[in-house]
């Protein structure tokens, strides 16, 4: 009996913990909650029960005010084709560094290991105007090339740090036995160290794909004109700008995480993984 | 055949042509660059003037940069000791007490939950709560108000006494998820039979933890602290979205000190000093890691 009762105040007490755990979640999920619920409220409806009521129905016109207003349609089509680009493109980099790095014979390893990751460390205000300056000087100030090239070479900064500390346990008796059968380096790369690196090589593809997705500063400098925004520039370019009401503001909000969420729920696994791995941040 | 093996490796450096090229244009002349401007008086269209130090000894004696730096160290608090300690507390929690009472499921789902807020874009993350902080309708003066304290209803981010503590609000909420997820996964690696044999020897929870968990996370402990230190000497896009650094100077970060004298004050060469401040700073901290780092690994295979 008395077992008993002490069994079932020891649930008791795992289920509260339980039930203060998920409201603790609920609380630092909030944000996300209001914001959605008072994208799809009517501004009649704002004014008359506030942010915290739930909507009476999904209204759909501030959603679909503020995406005219920013031509969303084109802020996303940027968004993707820059971080697209940045993510094929900084893979592929990192991978030939990390081969030539991480696998081969390369004098003063360890100095270019830094001399790369300087790039991943050093703040990107002491690049910038420089960086703009030449852009500029380039005429390719205002296009999406020119943040492409630079996000490129910052992201496989940190992605040839990661490939070359895992080529570190590569099985080179592979690449040996591949060479004495007559293979050459540009077929090791890919033929062999390529194909058997894909699961790192596609979690750097995720990670470099929403770093780029979610940067700021550079986009802010480099591409001023509406047409070329990304994402966020767009949103923060707008933020609070007049004759935007209340349920357009929140709308806001909730179009620049939307896209998050679902790369979240698409590559959770990958993120996971490289978050674990890496220490990537 | 040893001499073969070698012999294959020659040439590898072929591979690197494009990334140090890259490196070099995208990288290492804008830092230099950066480095010559900041010995100038430039505007950026007339030709810079070379005026030494000048602009060195300004920094040294300009209370804005180091109002700047101030805000910084003091973000440090809500950017890495907070969610360090916080993330310790609730990774081990889950790890702990939720997998063992409620399975690995329910225990991802929350690890998932609390990571949630990284995911967004810096800008985003100010656009959301510019509107929740926002005073005459946001959310929380809305609460306030609705829970009889409208006297703590307030223009949080609009008051100079209370904005960078908003802002730290904001970044303690947004940083929680990243020690967790760390943090979980060091926790997998410590050996169980080291804690059971400690518990047989009579050994305390909180004894166990000190002595042992701690002990053998901290290479993640390291990791999460010099990611997260790093990441808020960078702070920018919250700042730049929330409040602009202001009012006044109250939550300018150097970042911020830097842009503005970059693209609205036009003091390109000052502007230069304060971005190569950051540098300095951040490369001293790395180094600084480094040398704990390969201390630590050292110590551990001795």
């Amino acid at each position: 009996m008395v077992a008993k009762k002490y069994h079932y105040t020891n649930q008791v007490v795992k289920w509260i913990t339980l039930v203060a755990l998920a409201v603790f979640l609920l609380i630092l999920l909030m944000p996300f909650i209001m914001v959605t619920i008072n994208s799809v409220k009517t501004e009649a409806e704002f004014a008359r029960y506030g942010p915290l009521s739930l909507p009476q129905g999904i209204d759909l016109t501030s959603l679909i005010d503020f995406w005219d207003r920013v031509n969303f349609t084109k802020t996303l089509f940027n968004s993707t084709f820059i971080s697209t680009s940045v993510a094929i493109l900084a893979v592929i980099l990192s991978l030939l560094n990390a081969f030539a790095l991480g696998l081969g014979k390369v004098r003063g390893r360890t100095w270019l290991l830094v001399f790369f990751l300087m790039a991943n460390f050093l703040p990107q205000e002491a690049l910038a105007y420089p960086l703009y300056y030449f852009a500029k000087f380039l005429h390719i100030y205002d296009t999406l090339f020119a943040v492409i090239l630079v996000l490129t070479v910052i992201q496989s900064s940190f992605g040839t740090y990661l490939l070359s500390s895992v080529f570190s346990s590569f099985p080179r008796e592979i690449l040996e036995a591949a060479t004495i059968d007559g293979c050459n380096k540009l077929n090791l790369l890919t033929r062999i160290v390529a194909p058997l690196s894909i699961p790192t090589l596609s979690v750097l593809f995720v990670f470099f794909f929403i770093w780029t997705w979610n940067e700021f500063f550079l986009p802010l400098i480099l591409l001023p004109s509406n047409a070329n925004q990304t994402v966020p520039l767009a949103l923060a370019i707008n933020q609070g700008q007049y004759g935007m009401n209340i349920t357009a503001q929140s709308a806001s909000g909730l179009l620049g995480i939307l896209p998050c969420i679902i790369f979240f729920l698409i590559f959770q696994r990958a993120l996971t993984k490289g978050i674990t791995a890496g220490g990537i941040k | 055949m040893k001499h073969k093996i070698a012999s294959i490796y020659i040439g590898d450096t072929v591979f690197l042509i494009p990334g140090i090229t890259a490196f070099l244009i995208i990288i290492i002349i804008p830092f230099i660059t950066n480095i010559g401007i900041s010995f100038t008086k430039w505007g950026g269209v007339l030709p810079p003037v070379w005026i030494g130090l000048s602009n060195y000894q300004r920094l040294l004696g300009d209370s804005v940069f180091w109002l700047s730096f101030k805000n910084n160290v003091i973000l440090l608090l809500a950017m890495t000791v907070i969610p360090t300690i916080v993330g310790l507390l609730l990774a081990t929690f889950l790890f702990d007490y939720v997998t063992n009472n409620f399975g690995q499921g329910v225990s991802s789902f929350f690890r998932a939950g609390f990571y949630l807020p990284q995911i967004l874009p810096s800008a985003v993350i100010g656009i959301v709560w510019a509107w929740i902080l926002q005073p005459d309708w946001g959310v929380v003066n809305f609460v306030f108000r609705g829970i009889g304290l409208s006297s703590l209803a307030h223009n949080w981010l609009g008051d100079p006494s209370t904005a960078l503590f908003a802002v730290m609000v904001v970044m303690v909420w947004f940083q929680i998820g990243y020690p967790v997820v760390i943090f979980m996964a060091a926790l997998q690696r410590i050996d169980p039979e080291l804690l059971e044999a400690a518990s047989i020897d009579g050994a305390s929870w909180l004894q166990k933890f000190f002595y042992i968990t701690l002990h053998l996370i901290r290479p993640e402990i390291l990791v999460v602290v010099l990611t997260t230190t790093i990441y808020t000497l960078k702070i920018f896009g919250q700042v730049y979205v929330l409040t602009r650094g202001g009012p006044g100077n109250a939550t300018s970060v150097p970042s911020y000190y830097a842009y503005k004298n970059f693209f609205e004050t036009q003091q390109v060469g000052y502007g230069s000093t304060v971005s190569l401040a950051i540098a300095v700073i951040i490369i001293l901290l790395t180094v600084l890691f480094i040398n704990i780092q390969t201390r630590q690994e050292n110590a551990e295979s001795v």
